[in-house]
């Protein structure tokens, strides 16, 4: 059987062509990119108003724990079917599709950015102030460094549950890694089923390996430091 | 299709909301009955807790469709065989649990654990009557976001043909009506909503000292 699987994998003519291998991993980044992207754009600035000022905090929180008993599938196919009949092109199912990737990820980002920014001693704070920073140089050079670690555990946990979603999102006749689960399933073709979920798994886990260097990256040595 | 579908269709719904709570529960009560011996296990021993939590960290990143379809692969089973779900769940449980627990225990102050020995209790009867207890409000805590978020992820399982509340999704896409999708959002809202009250509610009778000092 696992040697069905590599044999599948390994075949050249399953990486070529327009719903090849190579083709479906560049939809599946193409829009675990795009979906990321624009979540962060509206996830990351709420979560610093939120961490910054403290408002919103039990909003939030509610919001974040409805988004997680709400069914991905079920909210992916009830938007396909509201939208499709709108948008008349093969948009129909992408842009449907594009907007329940954006949608999961941003109660992550929010609550990781606000939690972060939250978490911090209020004391590093008053220090900054005390020392003349304006509140956007607080912000700026003191809450966002801070926080990293958990901004950084949102976004990646944000990031999970696109390339998680993606690949469900095959079943509303969307691209990417998820096609070769669902259409092999249909065929009864258990090595292009295994190979996808492979494929899929090597995907998951690079982009989170790649996602907690960045982290290490974005963080400032003097916090390295402390944590050692 | 019209509204009339959902009362006409009661027991459907019933039976699946049934599968659903199976397949919901069991994975995480077994995930519990593993998790509290590693997560003790990482909490004593953090060259362990290393491999523990890294390694289930890593199963936890597989996408749940993924794991599905790898399971049958692995452990021999049908495709279609609900036990796949049962395992992926589990899976995902106990990589929740286990740092929840882990990092509970940890919490206990060293000043509690000392006036335990004080006043006399053994080793055992110091964690199962101190330390344990007193890690359970972060572990009912983590539980109801483990039990939440299993009835979200059971529903995937029917793009490959496992029957519970997602059928009424994939129902709604083939036949193109929301009807049964409205549906079985609402059923998957309310048994998420039944469960973490129920896990809430024995959480605060096991914990009533929690109450008392607050």
């Amino acid at each position: 059987m696992i040697g069905r699987v590599f044999a599948w994998l390994t075949d050249p003519a399953n990486w070529q062509g327009s719903d090849g291998i190579a083709a479906q991993l560049g939809y599946h980044l193409l829009y675990t990119a795009i979906a990321l992207a624009v979540a962060l754009v509206i996830g990351f600035p709420l979560g610093v108003y939120i961490g910054h000022t403290g408002k919103g905090q039990t909003v939030l929180m509610g919001l974040a724990n409805a988004a997680r008993a709400l069914p991905t599938l079920g909210l992916l196919i009830l938007l396909v079917l509201l939208l499709a009949p709108v948008i008349k092109s093969n948009l129909a199912f992408t842009a449907p599709g594009l907007f329940v990737l954006v949608l999961l990820a941003i109660p992550p980002i929010i609550s990781g950015t606000a939690s972060g920014i939250g978490a911090i001693d209020r004391g590093t704070i008053d220090a900054a102030r005390g020392m003349g920073c304006s509140e956007w140089r607080i912000i700026l050079a003191v809450e966002i460094p801070c926080g990293v670690p958990l901004i950084f555990s949102g976004i990646r946990s944000g990031l999970l549950q696109i390339v998680s979603t993606a690949t469900v999102a095959a079943y509303v006749s969307l691209n990417g890694l998820g096609r070769f689960i669902l259409d092999g399933r249909a065929t009864n073709n258990y090595p292009q089923i295994a190979g996808g979920a492979v494929l899929i798994t090597v995907l998951a886990i690079g982009l989170e390996l790649t996602f907690a260097g960045l982290q290490r990256l974005a963080t400032s040595p003097g916090l390295l430091h402390q944590a050692a | 299709m019209s509204w009339s579908w959902i009362p006409r269709h009661l027991d459907d719904i019933w039976d699946l909301t049934l599968s659903h709570l199976w397949l919901t529960l069991l994975p995480t009560l077994i995930g519990l009955v593993i998790a509290v011996p590693l997560g003790t296990l990482a909490a004593y021993l953090p060259k362990v807790k290393q491999i523990i939590v890294g390694g289930f960290g890593m199963l936890y990143t597989i996408p749940s469709l993924a794991l599905f379809v790898l399971l049958p692969g692995i452990i021999g089973t049908k495709i279609l065989d609900p036990v796949n779900i049962v395992v992926a769940l589990t899976i995902y449980t106990v990589a929740l649990l286990v740092r929840v627990i882990a990092d509970g225990l940890l919490s206990v102050p060293p000043v509690t654990l000392q006036a335990a020995t004080g006043m006399g209790l053994g080793l055992r009867q110091r964690f199962f009557k101190v330390q344990l207890p007193l890690a359970l409000p972060p572990l009912i805590s983590g539980l109801r976001v483990v039990v939440v978020s299993n009835v979200s992820i059971v529903t995937v399982a029917a793009t490959i043909g496992i029957s519970q509340l997602g059928s009424l999704f994939t129902m709604g896409f083939t036949r193109r009506s929301f009807i049964p999708i409205v549906a079985g959002l609402g059923a998957c809202l309310i048994l998420a909503l039944v469960l973490d009250l129920l896990i809430a509610t024995i959480g605060r009778r096991l914990t009533p000292w929690v109450r008392a000092a607050g």
